[in-house]
């Protein structure tokens, strides 16, 4: 009876102490994850004028909170895409010498319609829609 | 008056203890007792990491619109600025090599065995809290070469399965790196690692003076050599010589501040992370973008937490060693790590 009494009691303050540990830590862990903040969603922007580019030349611009790239290909096309290499988050740059875009952290190489040529990167860069208005590039997101 | 000092304290307090620590304390004498120095050495250069970081503190200010500004100040218009700060960047990669070297002596001389495993395991920690302290540190001054590094080193983390994310997050305060991940990665320079590194070092000294300096297995050399003042003598030597050094590659070789950061800025070419994170940097390159469905970025992370844990674990994977027998199979794969350790450094730096 004692030892079951003992027992009984022995749950119950492990159940209690665990209750505290939570108690503790819930809170702790909400504090550390940082709080959403409402950002405006970025639907285009106006990225360069349209006499900033010459042929084989880019520009980075910023799309809402994360940069993007803007080029003139070779042929004199716009194209636009995220600057966020898809491996570990760098932001890229284009190589007029190779006539492609590239990261210089792990040495990732992307091709003018964003798909990776070689290196670590596993997925393309998003790619965006550019549109001239008046005397200004505008990029805006695929529509889905 | 030294003496009335010593018996004031001593009727109040019983100093046998320390007096044993500090008289009777003995280093086995063999032709290797100098390579028990380097711990010394890296603790030398905590110390030094201590004293620097809090005069750096005196002018650093932990903003993302201040904090270049305040290393710039530092090391531009306040007297012998550029010194410390030049120190403390020395001194933190000295440490860290310093207990590179330390933890492989040990290695070598198997010191790791029974009964001192769990002096290697806090040993252990003490590296990765020290390379802790280099990643957290490395981002302090707010330059372009430490933003993208902060950028990779956190993006890394983020390919641990399930609870990556949320790491990110936490480490970062955010999705990107911004002011929110400079404010924690003070928080955790100034006071959270220095706090658990003090408790580490004290659990790691403590056993070292509880079990004692250990001895090769199979040395022939016998005898001890008293501690004071003997063997502390040539710690205190070797302290002086990492003294001159550091002071010498601090003068002459003055830590770069680089460019301030321009979060809309491409990443610069040749950009690379500190020595002691190139070899996890090159893994990381070297990954294919995905591997029988499994991305790249995964396969690294866990292949180096797998040669992590395997260090962490030498004491208990190592039998023979802790049967008092020799163990060449983990001197030779101690080679082969040292070979391969060197060799992907240097690729990594040049390629």
């Amino acid at each position: 009876m004692d030892s079951s009494r003992r027992k009984f009691l022995n749950g119950l303050l492990g159940i209690f102490s665990l209750g505290g540990v939570a108690a503790v830590l819930s809170p702790l862990v909400h504090y550390l994850t940082p709080v959403k903040k409402q950002e405006t969603a970025v639907s285009s922007v106006a990225a360069a004028k349209t006499n900033e580019l010459t042929p084989n030349t880019a520009k980075l611009f910023k799309f809402g909170s994360k940069p993007g790239i803007l080029i003139m290909t070779p042929g004199g096309d716009y194209r636009a895409f995220s600057a966020v290499c898809t491996h570990l988050g760098c932001t890229v740059q284009y190589s007029s010498a190779e006539r492609h875009i590239w990261c210089a952290c792990h040495n990732g190489h992307y091709d003018l319609n964003g798909n990776v040529i070689s290196g670590p990167p596993p997925r393309p860069l998003e790619e965006y829609v550019c549109f001239v208005k008046g005397q200004e590039v505008y990029v805006k997101r695929r529509e889905a | 008056m030294l003496k009335k000092i010593n018996a004031w304290v001593e009727e109040r307090l019983d100093l046998s203890t320390l007096r044993h620590l500090t008289l009777e304390k003995t280093v086995p004498k063999h032709r290797y007792t100098p390579l028990h120095l380097f711990g010394g050495v890296a603790l030398f250069f905590f110390t030094v990491q201590i004293v620097t970081g809090i005069l750096l503190l005196l002018y650093y200010k932990p903003t993302a619109g201040e904090a270049f500004k305040s290393v710039e100040f530092i090391v531009t218009q306040v007297p012998y600025g550029w010194l410390i700060r030049s120190i403390h960047s020395w001194s933190a990669n000295l440490m860290i090599l310093a207990i590179f070297i330390h933890m492989f002596a040990k290695y070598f001389l198997k010191a790791y065995r029974k009964p001192r495993e769990l002096t290697w395991v806090s040993g252990f920690i003490l590296l990765v809290l020290a390379m802790g302290f280099g990643f957290t540190g490395y981002l302090l001054p707010w330059n372009e070469l430490a933003f993208f590094a902060t950028g990779v080193g956190t993006e890394s983390v983020a390919a641990t399965p399930v609870i990556g994310h949320w790491l990110l997050l936490i480490l970062r305060g955010g999705e990107n790196v911004t002011g929110a991940t400079l404010s924690r990665f003070f928080a955790i320079h100034v006071t959270v690692l220095p706090l658990v590194i003090i408790g580490i070092l004290s659990i790691h000294l403590l056993l070292i003076q509880a079990q004692g300096m250990s001895k090769p297995i199979g040395i022939k050399e016998k005898g001890e050599i008293p501690f004071v003042p003997n063997f502390m003598l040539r710690d205190l030597m070797m302290w002086l010589g990492a003294l001159i050094v550091l002071v010498g590659l601090a003068t002459f070789f003055p830590w770069e501040l680089g460019h301030a950061v321009d979060t809309f800025a491409s990443a610069p070419a040749g950009i690379k992370p500190e020595w002691y994170f190139l070899s996890m940097y090159q893994t990381l390159k070297w990954m294919p973008p995905f591997f029988i469905g499994i991305s790249g970025e995964l396969i690294g992370i866990t292949l180096i937490s797998i040669a992590g844990a395997l260090v962490l674990l030498v004491p208990f994977l190592d039998r023979k060693a802790s049967r008092e027998e020799k163990s060449p199979w983990f001197t030779i794969i101690g080679v082969l790590a040292i070979i391969f350790l060197i060799a992907i450094t240097i690729y990594a730096r040049f390629s």
